[in-house]
């Protein structure tokens, strides 16, 4: 009996693959949790998309919660997440703060123009300074920044309605709490 | 309507699936010989119309029919005739077809060709067959419908993806699927034998030539996969250790385990439930590569569409199947008795080396292809798995792999006479060994450890495997197609380790700015750019440069690498240019733009690594050399009558 037990091992192995394989499937592997997350959000100072003489800051939101949304023209994502974007402004819970990321300042006004602006504002990052500082892979991502000048989330990839809904509104709901 | 008839077609060759799994296994179990009958002639009628389904895709493909979602997503209008016909299988939905297609392909062969197979094993093995079937059709018609219907229809079609545009990648998938979905026999056998709960040398012997068919497949699909990587990435890389290219490597190494442990088998009725293991874990990894490739669990650079609906059902698939014959292994294997026993130096105990190694290989590329996973569901954090694991835990079983595989050619069965040999193979060890020291200091400059064990094994293997039919000509012995095989195949892994050696010590990879008329010199070798020009092809456009490379004064030849922007939007595409030679490949890829008329250019010296595709196709000759032995296509009178006298009488 024992002897033939060593044949079940394969099957209890695989079995233990399933389970792993269950879990795994209930994860997004894309997830990469920003180191960011828990820190006070990089400071930035740049000029303003609409008008190069303006500065646009992190400074300019302290005290409140804010968004910073990473986006750009030559970005598909971001023509996709646009609209979610715009109602998220309409709602108006807080501002909602652009980083224009290796863009044309050009196409990126007639971007706004065409589609709408649901930017506070834009700050202009032709270089990708800024976006180094804040670990941007790619566009679109979105961060949310708490009261405390905190990074409290970090969404990479296209924000929807359903994402929004789970991931930002319950942590804006305890930030506002505390 | 033709993508509808396609539809209706998957339905009915569904239901035919169904009909061939029922009659197949039940008519054996009760011995009906009208059901096993009804069997064999619903893989017939399911091939049908699996060819129809196909048929009628390649068809909405070729008349550009973009009211079918599939062909707006992944063909264009401007797309080439061939490419929209490759089109066919370079997405979720077309591949399923085409696996679906590969697997009523093997069955039809198995069924046509294994008239000699006593009549309650071949149904079985039909009807097993069948239940696989079942599984993708119904995975197909359930969540991967290829001809569902755009509505409404679109003008234009989204292309398909810019870096399947290739020769190598047209012919890539399907030649891969033939090899993933061939492993499907070995299994289908193996369960039939546990469902009989016995095991002879016969079995082993119509399991071999269908293994080593799939298992060439699968090793000309590999290389394949690996050369189009190699010169269409743009990173001149030719293995990227990616969860894809583990999930085809995987169920490489578990047939080429399988293949070696069939040999005892076969000869010397050994290692019996062991077998039956490898021929269950060899499909089952392909299942698993499926799975992994499909349903997003893992990351990788090929970027296949991913939906979690999709992901449940292979799983839910491959736990029936995979789960199943575990199961069955673990009721019935028991059973099975290996007779003989061996000595230490017979040609068994290094076919067990062989095994020993080729096994720790596959569970270390499968631990570090799915640690990211245990670290994920585990809550550990994200984590990921690259290169440099793989690279050294797949040497630490090679190394020894190799060196037991120059001395095990020779051994024979039973027990050894290797002391005659003994005088000659150290001598082919020492030139080698001698072979490899000065290669490492005249050509490439300078000595390494790891550069010269490389070298060192890779001549020890190549001169061990010419030494067998060499002596055996010589002495005027016959050279059965078995042994050529053997000895070709051995020598193809010999001239793979000398690629890979060559490339991994001695490659020179350099990224420049350079400005048109400026050059560079790597490896002694003069890279000028001579001139970029805008280049328009029929779906996209681009800028080509011209790379003159010189030596010493002497032109060598002129390269044309070029950056391509498709017009259907996207990443832009690198086509290197790669001088090829046999002692190295220089290649060049043109990098970005980096204004005022400079543009970077990755430059490479890539020595021998030409050696890594001929040793490839080499291995796939031997097997198919190995395979065609007139041994496996002799009738079978004798069997025959033989399994007729020992079927239990009903």
């Amino acid at each position: 009996m024992k002897a033939s037990l060593r044949f079940l091992v394969p099957a209890v192995l695989f079995a233990a693959l399933v389970g792993f394989f269950v879990v795994g499937l209930q994860k997004d592997p894309s997830v990469i949790r920003s180191p960011l997350i828990g820190k006070p959000a990089p400071a930035f100072t740049l000029e303003s998309l609409e008008d190069p003489a303006r500065k646009v800051g992190a400074a300019d939101f302290a005290g409140r919660p804010w968004l910073l949304n990473v986006w750009a023209t030559w970005c598909g994502g971001c023509r996709q997440e646009h609209a979610v974007l715009l109602e998220i402004t309409r709602e108006g819970r807080l501002p909602l703060v652009g980083l224009n990321w290796r863009d044309e300042r050009a196409l990126a006004q007639q971007w706004l123009a065409q589609l709408g602006n649901p930017y506070a504002s834009v700050a202009f990052d032709p270089e990708g300074r800024t976006a180094i500082d804040w670990g941007v892979y790619g566009a679109p991502e979105t961060f949310l920044i708490g009261a405390d000048g905190k990074v409290l989330h970090k969404q990479i990839g296209v924000m929807t309605q359903e994402i929004w809904r789970r991931d930002f509104l319950p942590l804006l709901a305890a930030g506002k709490g505390s | 309507m033709i993508p509808e008839i396609g539809h209706f077609a998957l339905i009915l060759a569904l239901l035919l699936a169904i009909a061939q799994a029922f009659f197949g296994l039940a008519g054996a179990a009760r011995g009906q010989v009208a059901w096993m009958q009804a069997a064999r002639s619903a893989v017939a009628g399911q091939a049908v119309f699996i060819a129809l389904a196909f048929g009628a895709l390649t068809s909405a493909f070729i008349r550009k029919d973009f009211s079918v979602l599939y062909v707006a997503t992944n063909s264009n209008s401007e797309l080439p005739i061939f490419y929209r016909i490759a089109a066919v299988w370079g997405a979720h939905e077309g591949s399923l077809l085409l696996w679906a297609l590969c697997l009523s392909g093997w069955t039809l062969a198995v069924t046509a060709l294994s008239t000699s197979l006593q009549a309650a094993f071949r149904s079985r093995v039909i009807g097993i067959l069948g239940l696989i079937s079942i599984g993708f059709l119904l995975f197909m018609l359930t969540t991967s419908n290829p001809f569902e219907r755009l509505v409404p229809a679109a003008v234009e079609g989204r292309d398909l993806n810019p870096l399947l545009q290739d020769f190598a990648l047209t012919i890539h998938p399907p030649i891969l699927y033939l090899g993933y979905v061939g492993f499907s026999v070995a299994f289908a056998f193996a369960c039939a034998t546990l469902i009989e709960g016995r095991l002879d040398s016969t079995w082993a012997r119509w399991t071999r030539p269908w293994t080593i068919a799939a298992w060439i497949f699968l090793t000309v699909g590999i290389s394949l996969g690996s050369w189009w990587a190699y010169y269409e990435l743009g990173w001149g890389g030719w293995w990227f250790w990616d969860p894809v290219e583990n999930a085809s490597f995987m169920p490489w190494l578990a047939g080429t385990a399988l293949i070696h442990s069939l040999a005892v088998t076969e000869k010397r009725g050994l290692f019996k439930s062991w077998t039956l293991l490898l021929a269950v874990s060899a499909f089952s990894l392909s299942l698993l590569g499926t799975f992994l490739v499909r349903s997003g669990v893992l990351v990788s650079v090929h970027a296949f569409a991913t939906d979690p609906a999709r992901g449940l059902f292979i799983l839910g698939f491959l736990t029936c199947v995979i789960g199943g014959a575990l199961l069955l292994y673990a009721w019935r294997a028991p059973r099975l008795k290996s007779a003989a026993g061996f000595e230490l130096a017979a040609r068994e105990s290094f076919l067990l080396f062989n095994n020993a190694f080729l096994v720790a290989a596959l569970g270390l590329i499968l631990l570090g292809t799915l640690y990211p996973l245990f670290m994920d569901a585990l809550n550990l954090g994200k984590i990921s798995v690259g290169p440099p694991y793989f690279n050294m835990v797949f040497m630490v079983p090679m190394l020894p792999l190799l060196l037991l595989l120059g001395i095990g050619m020779h051994a024979t069965w039973k027990r050894s006479h290797l002391q005659p040999l003994r005088n000659r193979l150290i001598g082919i060890a020492a030139v080698a060994l001698v072979i490899a020291l000065v290669a490492g200091a005249a050509v490439y400059g300078h000595i390494r450890p790891m550069a010269t064990l490389g070298f060192a094994l890779a001549f020890w293997v190549m001169g061990s495997s010419l030494m067998i039919p060499l002596s055996r000509l010589r002495a005027r012995q016959a050279l059965p197609g078995a042994v050529l095989g053997m000895s070709i195949a051995h020598f193809g892994a010999g001239l793979v380790t000398l690629g890979i050696t060559g490339v991994q010590s001695f490659k020179i990879e350099q990224d420049v700015a350079l400005a048109v008329g400026e050059a560079t010199t790597i490896a002694g070798y003069d890279f000028r750019l001579a001139a970029l020009r805008q280049v328009q092809g029929p779906n996209f456009v681009g800028v080509e440069a011209d790379v003159l490379i010189s030596s010493d004064g002497k032109t060598i030849t002129t390269l044309h690498p070029q950056k391509r922007l498709y017009n259907s939007g996207g990443n832009p595409m690198t086509e290197a240019g790669i001088e090829v030679g046999a002692a190295r490949d220089l290649f060049v890829a043109l990098g970005e733009d980096l204004g005022q008329g400079r543009w970077s250019l990755r430059l490479q010296y890539k020595p021998l690594i030409r050696y890594i595709w001929l040793g490839a196709l080499l291995i796939a000759l031997g097997g198919g050399i190995a395979g065609l032995d007139r041994r496996y296509r002799r009738v079978k009178a004798g069997e025959t009558a033989m399994d007729a006298a020992t079927e239990p009488s009903r």
